[in-house]
């Protein structure tokens, strides 16, 4: 079994209302310096060796991020 | 090492953790008796939570008596006992109802908390055979601008709708109020009204030996192990270490998948009885279902679907996994009932079978680690006379008169505190909690909240409907717990009646501070002895609620605070009454106003006094008012209705003047801060065109309810005190609105 | 009778109040079950309001790949009219049947209004019984109903005049533009987050104004 990372995050120009509000309670909790939060999304999945690297963006690119709004990296992990 | 059944007999002096468990030193000795031995931990577990207060209600059994003991009506198809009660409404639709609490695990994780209220009592009216069409929540915070309200309202009402707007159920209503001593102790009170003809009606039952046990729904995982006994029978320590225990986290689309795939069972009457999990888990679904019906019930217990599968046999029992049934069913009927869920995607295992044994025996991979009678698990707990005496210090409270506050005397200072008032946290507009429901889904949402009362359409082709009012003071409680459960109970009806609905029957959620506390105690056996005098009066059963104890932190008990709900039935509901006035009708004042301002939102807002006597009690006035009320809808005499009852007059005025956006010019007799201010019981303002005015008179003088004329509404949009002051309505909408958003966030 | 086809997934909501809504307008509503292909000859289909799977990875994520929802694409680009509300307008972009996508509202707050709205375009299947510039009310109730497209997507769709419905007084989500509603370049694909279904009786929404789309299906399809 291998592991494959998969990380999908909003385009930069999209809004990120969750990451602003985030950001907006840092300053609050003690912590500056950080001018930029966005949320986004981790999966983990456990594939069956060997990987198919290609079959794996192709997961990421039809279900696992919507592409008109988001950007994703597959990872294998060794 | 697993402790059976046999190694309970074999080493009966081994020491077990029951105090850690929540039980006292009697009750263990009393559970050793019951069964002649020493309890295995499973059983040990499952006497724990089944005996603690939240699910035994032992300190509050001996004075909820009161309420199976009231007269029998004859609308009453369900009462006490079971999941929630059913009232007959007529054209052979009976509708369930039910208010429960949710009040700890809401300081805890606010979200989760509220969120997962809803999805219990949700479950408690779907169990009962009903689609659930309606939500509402009562909710008490502390201080508005408190740091500490900031972290609990906005999470507890992106629960609530996050839950109930996911479930497709309208939010048509409840109260957003707060006061100091809620600020460790939020309330979150959650009803849901369901609707069923009446051979619908299921019950939790255990019947017929060789029947089978069927879990369905969601996954057993270690959510809020422990969370019955160790959240809601302890109070929190002031100023210590935040309790963490597991909370349950809910998933609102299994319970909406839930739903469906229940009714559907239904329809096709494939259960003999169902139960829902929820407070204390699978040892509840068991043995409550063991004890009503044949007797008996075995169970496997390692055919539970687990999430987790490190779960000890002890932990899957008290688990509290969210979205979980219970269903008894026949042999022939399963492959069914399995099918119906598999349509659906919903997890069932036959988990257990009936039998006639009079015991409940459960196994784990084949040992038995719990053998016991269900009675004495499930009905049988500890019950407790708890000590109870007059609060020493309510003399000197009582005496506190808010007669003697300095009080406004020009009409420039009402106009100024006409404005105060309108915008002080309790009295503002609720549109930023309110918004955040769905109160259109179903597509049978006649009236929401801000009207007096929740009305739902129950038949499209007959236009039966029904009306739901939660209200309760904890003010007023405070000064006289017999009082202020009436006047709760009374605000209800009238909430009801104003819509122009019949009440017809009574739930309620008694939320009070420890019952250890001989005071505390003393409110509680008041206040319900209050509310089961009052329904005796008024002639409306009561169907089921629930005790809620512990709100407290330290030494300091939250304002005892009995949340009422009232049920009513309308015929038509195209003819109902709304809030809001036209222009040109006359506004009529019903009821009688005095100089009462104990416990008053003036009082306490102006002044932060709490002190004198709430209003007067005369429920033979508020029934007269009620039959006013529903009479004069039937008979089309009012356009429009408001009850008269937090912030008095001035603020029933505003209301309806803001929510048609229709001015008024009111003349008052005598002095004008009583006749705006002052919060006399019995009360409403109807609006009624001048050739109907004589009817409603009639009316009026035939119940024996007062009326006098106020004034007018207006097309100008100013709200005026003739001869005192005059305030354009964007004034007044400005004051009223911009409340909530600054403390909260405008979006 | 005119058949209309509504879609049921798992967690969809407002299912029946749409099929409601295509009765009061004196249609025949048809239930249709997202896992059957089958759509059984209706002559439209509207995919209601909801939470089809729990809204789980995003909004009509998983809706999209139902198999009901294979036909439907195979058949709207052949012309079948479809009108996706809320929930079903996320999965019609989802589904690439519409551009563009639905986010999460711009103040985080899941808002349920009375919303005024004008109409901007009455030349779609669902809109033929509205007046061009005719301001509606109708009830919006969602969490992530805030329209994003690329700006070449958005000055397209304005360009093309295919911008059916747009916020007015208040913008309740954020949405770029206003942007309420829009429709295909065929103009039998319509999606909008606010709900009609919620604004055909007087007893229950704040308007009738809804009962509208409904009554151009029809009309659309027994003059066709």
């Amino acid at each position: 079994m291998t592991r494959v990372i998969v990380d999908v995050m909003l385009k930069p120009e999209i809004l990120d209302p969750q990451g602003n509000a985030i950001l907006g309670a840092l300053p609050r909790l003690g912590f500056e310096g950080i001018s930029v939060v966005r949320q986004g999304k981790h999966f983990e999945l456990e594939v069956d060796a060997p990987v198919d690297e290609a079959a794996m963006r192709q997961l990421a690119d039809t279900l696992l991020a919507n592409t008109v709004i988001e950007d994703f990296t597959v990872r294998v992990v060794e | 090492m697993i402790d059976t059944v046999q190694h309970a007999g074999q080493d009966p002096d081994r020491p077990q953790p029951y105090a850690e468990l929540g039980l006292k030193s009697e009750e263990y000795h009393r559970i050793r008796d019951i069964l002649g031995r020493r309890p295995t931990s499973s059983e040990l577990a499952m006497y724990s939570v089944m005996w603690s207060e939240h699910c035994s209600y032992k300190s509050s059994k001996v004075h909820l008596r009161q309420f199976g003991d009231l007269p029998r009506s004859e609308v009453l198809l369900v009462g006490i006992g079971e999941n929630a009660g059913v009232v007959d409404v007529g054209q052979g639709y009976a509708v369930t109802f039910k208010i429960e609490s949710h009040n700890h695990p809401s300081y805890v994780e606010p979200y989760q908390g509220a969120a997962t209220g809803v999805g219990g009592i949700v479950r408690d009216i779907l169990t009962m055979g009903a689609r659930p069409i309606a939500v509402m929540d009562p909710l008490r915070f502390g201080p508005a601008d408190a740091p500490d309200t900031q972290r609990v309202l906005p999470g507890v009402v992106a629960g609530i709708g996050g839950y109930g707007n996911c479930l497709g159920l309208p939010n048509i209503g409840g109260e957003v109020v707060f006061d100091d001593g809620y600020l460790g102790n939020p309330l979150v009170n959650a009803l849901c009204v369901g609707v069923m003809r009446h051979d619908d009606i299921r019950l939790a039952r255990a019947t017929g030996r060789g029947n089978l046990v069927v879990l369905f729904g969601a996954r057993t995982g270690g959510d809020g192990i422990g969370g019955v006994s160790v959240l809601a029978s302890e109070t929190f320590e002031a100023g210590g270490p935040a309790k963490r225990p597991s909370v349950q986290v809910g998933d609102p689309f299994t319970e909406k998948v839930l739903i469906e795939c229940c009714l559907e069972i239904f329809a096709a009457d494939l259960v003999v009885g169902i139960q829902d999990l929820g407070g204390a888990g699978l040892s509840c679904a068991t043995t409550e279902l063991a004890s009503a019906g044949s007797g008996g019930m075995h169970v496997w217990l390692d055919r539970v679907p687990l999430r987790d599968p490190s779960l000890a046999p002890e932990e899957i029992l008290m688990s509290e996994s969210q979205e979980r049934m219970c269903a008894v069913v026949a042999p022939a009927d399963v492959d069914s009932f399995l099918a119906v869920c598999g349509k659906w995607d919903i997890t069932a295992t036959v988990i257990g079978e009936v039998t006639e044994t009079g015991r409940l025996t459960i196994d784990w991979h084949g040992e038995r680690i719990v053998d016991v009678p269900p009675r004495t698990v499930a009905h049988e707990g500890p019950v407790y006379e708890r000590p109870y005496e007059r609060p020493l210090d309510l003399d000197d409270l009582r005496a506190d008169d808010p007669a003697r506050l300095p009080r406004p005397s020009s009409g420039e200072e009402l106009r100024a505190l006409l404005l105060r008032m309108v915008g002080s946290p309790n009295l503002c507009d609720k549109t930023w909690v309110t918004e955040q429901y769905d109160r259109y889904v179903q597509g049978n949402t006649v009236l929401a909240q801000p009207e007096d009362a929740g009305v739902l359409r129950i038949d499209e082709a007959t236009g039966l409907g029904v009306a739901v009012a939660t209200d309760g003071n904890g003010r007023f409680t405070c000064l006289d717990p017999y009082a202020g459960a009436q006047l709760a109970l009374a605000e209800a009806c009238r909430n009801v009646a104003a819509t122009g609905a019949r009440p017809l029957a009574v739930t309620n959620c008694l939320n009070f501070g420890s019952p250890e506390d001989p005071a505390v105690m003393w409110q509680f056996a008041e206040a319900v002895r209050g509310l089961a005098d009052g329904c005796r009066t008024l002639g409306l059963p009561v169907t089921g609620g629930n005790v809620s104890f512990y709100n407290q932190t330290g030494d300091t008990a939250i304002n005892p605070t009995p949340i009422i709900g009232v049920l009513g039935v309308i015929d038509d509901v195209w003819r109902r009454t709304p809030m809001a006035s036209i222009p040109d009708a006359q506004l009529v004042l019903l009821g009688e106003t005095r100089e009462e301002f104990g416990g008053s939102e003036w009082a306490w807002a102006e002044h932060h006094h709490l002190g004198g006597r709430p209003p007067a009690v005369d429920l033979d006035a508020e029934r007269a008012l009620c039959a006013v009320l529903v009479a004069a809808r039937e008979r089309g005499l009012v356009t429009a209705a408001h009850d008269v009852s937090d912030g008095g007059l001035a603020q029933t005025l505003v209301e309806s003047c803001l929510r048609g956006e229709v001015g008024a010019s009111v003349t008052l007799p005598g002095d004008p801060f009583v006749a705006l201010f002052a919060e006399s019981a019995g009360r409403a303002v109807v609006t009624v065109t001048a050739d109907r005015l004589p009817d409603l008179l009639g009316l009026c003088a035939a119940h024996g309810v007062p009326a006098s004329a106020l004034g007018v509404a207006t097309a100008a949009p100013t709200f005026e005190v003739v001869g005192q002051f005059a305030v354009p309505l964007a004034e007044l909408r400005t004051a009223w609105t911009a409340t909530l958003p600054a403390l909260f966030g405008g979006g | 009778m005119t058949r209309i086809g509504v879609v049921t997934f798992p967690g969809s909501l407002d299912d029946r109040d749409a099929q409601r809504a295509v009765r009061l307008a004196g249609g025949e509503p048809v239930a249709l079950w997202h896992g059957d292909w089958d759509l059984y000859g209706v002559d439209a289909v509207v995919l209601p309001g909801g939470f089809s799977y729990g809204d789980y990875l995003r909004c009509g994520a998983i809706a999209r790949f139902a198999p009901v929802m294979q036909t439907v694409i195979e058949a709207a680009t052949h012309g079948l009219p479809v009108l996706g509300i809320c929930n079903g307008f996320q999965i019609l972009c989802e589904s690439h049947l519409l551009p563009g996508a639905l986010t999460r509202n711009a103040h985080l707050l899941f808002r349920n209004r009375d919303q005024r709205l004008t109409v901007e375009n009455v030349d779609t299947a669902w809109t033929s019984a509205y007046r061009p510039g005719q301001q509606i009310v109708v009830p919006v109730k969602n969490g992530e109903g805030c329209y994003v497209a690329a700006p070449d997507v958005l000055d397209r769709l304005e360009g093309e005049g295919r911008v059916v419905f747009r916020y007015a007084d208040g913008n309740p989500n954020g949405s770029a533009r206003d942007i309420a509603g829009i429709t295909n370049e065929r103009g039998n694909v319509v999606g909008l987050m606010p709900h009609p279904e919620h604004a055909v009786e007087d007893l229950t929404g704040p308007s009738t104004d809804g009962l509208a789309f409904f009554t151009s299906v029809l009309g659309a399809l027994t003059s066709a």
